[in-house]
């Protein structure tokens, strides 16, 4: 026998107890991750823009077009080298209404330069969808989507022609691509309005130049612009949260608080329990110091335990089930910094619950330890 | 040399504001190898003198010297070791770890010695052996009846080999029978290991197994 082994037999003292105490540091720690995870996906999202391509937007906001005669004036800017447009179409699903997914319709001979599927590009109607949307969906090629337009009214219908798969994750494969052109003849009456213009450059080292231009070029016009670079881009979409991540941190701390709490007490109701074993063990000659770290070590295994079973489940489980709410972010992902964050909290717990009861143990005179409890 | 030597001993406790006085003024030697056994009424002082003796309470004043140490002068880690390798302690209520079985109960005190595993086992099989129960290893406290329990306890007190064993009314919640295995497990302890025993006891027919009987009242020895 060891003192680890007596670590141990102390733990399983009381089965039902441990396990719980266990369950409740693995579910607060999978929340805590799980909610950092909600953070992760968000921050990767950024990363689908690149640093060096620009989007140019309506100044005012998000929601206001930008007439199509921009491109051409854009295009005409020294060191763009393709200009593409792209509108978010906000449709529903006939069938669910809350069953979301995106819907853009894009000029696909810009926004997809390197795609040549004959089916897609000769035909109106097509559209190209995500994988994961597809086998969720259960489609099939060649079948017909109808979507009922918000922004966009009216009952439109799409053919799926083919389907992509996301080279980076948090691409996403939740979307529906679709041509441009048919939106503009159905949707917009001929107005030719545009949501975003993607600038892809010719010389990137310009990219801050080509903003100033860009933006400048439409100051006094009736739609202003704002350019920035799609990692901008896509952050402002993340600020559209608002204060949600904020909550989700202060959502998982609160939980990780009332496990400490839970685990705390468990702890000290575990070593009152053994008062008189631990008087034994210091007349014996056990030191404080070693009833310290006993106490300590019984308290760490339960909450690193929980915790790193935790952390690792939700790092497996969330990203192995791709799950994506609902298509409102892409796959989830949770980092290696979240699972070990989610960690280094469980050995947080495991000091802050173990440290007071290890702390009295330690200091508990042997003549009040043995003395039959009243 | 005395093996035990108290010297002009106080000791008071506090509680509240009121001091409440123990032991008085206490003197007594105890020679090396002997068994004494310590008599006196309820709340006379005689588990505390043990407890002083065996460094696990300070005197408020005067010395408390075993083997030659002074207790009072040691710091509590010191104290700590000093008893692991000093002193052997037997409980009235034997005071067993229940989820432990009684080869790992006897194992415990060693496991603060530097010595193998296999050593360990080794020492712990022979006092279990020593006290009759090499039978029994395996069994956890509950699986033994009282008689058993304390003898393993006497193995656990033993198996550092200390020169003193502190036995705390040892027989006062074992039927006669099983008393009787006890006290003769101790004198053979005291006769042919030279162990010195203090023994507190109320039990008369107990006290007159040991060489030697004092008599404690009202915290001065009679």
């Amino acid at each position: 026998m060891k003192l680890l082994s007596l670590v141990l037999v102390n733990l399983g003292r009381n089965k039902r107890r441990t396990i719980l105490t266990l369950l409740s540091v693995t579910f607060a720690i999978f929340l805590y991750c799980a909610l950092g995870g909600v953070l992760d996906t968000l921050a990767e999202s950024i990363k689908v823009g690149s640093e060096t391509g620009l989007v140019t937007r309506n100044k005012i906001s998000l929601v206001f077009p930008l007439p199509l005669s921009y491109r051409d004036r854009i295009a005409a800017v020294p060191g763009v080298k393709r200009v593409s447009v792209s509108n978010w179409f906000g449709g529903r699903d006939p069938n669910d209404p809350h069953n979301f997914f995106a819907q853009l319709g894009v000029d696909a001979a810009t926004y997809m330069p390197l795609y040549r599927n004959a089916a897609f590009m000769s035909e109106q109607t097509a559209c190209v969808v995500g994988e994961a949307l597809f086998k969720r969906m259960k489609w099939k090629l060649g079948q017909t989507v109808p979507i009922n337009g918000t922004i966009y009214p009216g009952s439109w219908e799409f053919t799926i022609r083919a389907v992509y798969r996301a080279k980076r994750k948090s691409f996403g494969e939740e979307n529906l691509l679709f041509h441009w052109k048919y939106l503009d003849q159905h949707g917009m009456g001929g107005r030719a309005l545009v949501g975003i213009y993607v600038l892809e450059l010719s010389d990137p080292a310009r990219a801050s130049a080509i903003t100033r231009e860009v933006d400048a070029m439409f100051e006094n016009s009736a739609a202003a612009t704002r350019t920035e670079t799609e990692r901008a881009f896509q952050a402002g979409f993340i600020s559209m949260y608002g204060n949600v991540p904020f909550v989700l941190r202060v959502i998982g701390l609160a939980v990780v608080f009332a496990i400490l709490l839970v685990a705390a007490n468990t702890m000290a109701m575990a070593i009152r329990e053994r008062t008189s074993e631990i008087g034994v063990l210091k007349t014996l000659g056990f030191e404080h110091g070693t009833i310290f770290r006993l106490v300590l070590i019984e308290a760490a295994v339960i909450t690193l335990g929980g915790g790193a079973l935790g952390a690792l489940s939700a790092k497996l489980l969330i990203e192995g089930s791709h799950f994506n709410a609902m298509g409102f972010l892409p796959p989830m992902t949770v980092r290696w910094s979240t699972v070990t964050a989610g960690v280094g909290m469980a050995v947080l717990i495991g000091a802050v619950s173990g440290l007071i009861p290890a702390w009295q143990a330690s200091r508990l005179r042997i003549v009040q330890a043995l003395r039959p409890a009243e | 040399m005395a093996a035990i030597e108290v010297r002009d001993v106080y000791k008071e406790y506090q509680r509240d504001s009121q001091r409440i006085p123990v032991l008085s003024g206490l003197t007594l030697e105890v020679a090396e190898g002997d068994y004494v056994a310590l008599m006196g009424p309820s709340g006379s002082g005689k588990t505390t003198l043990l407890n002083l003796v065996g460094g696990i309470d300070q005197p408020s004043r005067g010395r408390v010297v075993v083997h030659g140490t002074d207790i009072a002068g040691l710091g509590g880690r010191a104290l700590a070791q000093w008893r692991s390798r000093h002193i052997g302690f037997i409980f009235q209520l034997y005071n067993l770890i229940p989820v432990l079985t009684a080869l790992q109960n006897v194992e415990l005190p060693l496991l603060l010695h530097r010595m193998s595993g296999a050593e360990r086992k080794k020492r712990a099989r022979t006092a279990l052996e020593l006290v009759g129960l090499g039978d029994r290893l395996g069994h956890y406290p509950r699986q033994l009846s009282g008689g058993q329990e304390q003898r393993v306890a006497i193995a656990r007190a033993l198996v550092s080999d200390p020169a003193v064993l502190l036995a705390d009314e040892p027989t006062g919640d074992l039927d006669r029978k099983s008393a009787e295995e006890v006290l003769v497990l101790l004198e053979r302890l005291n006769r042919e290991y030279k162990k010195t025993i203090l023994m507190v006891t109320h039990d008369p027919h107990a006290a007159e197994r040991a060489s030697r009987m004092v008599h404690l009242d009202k915290g001065v020895l009679s």
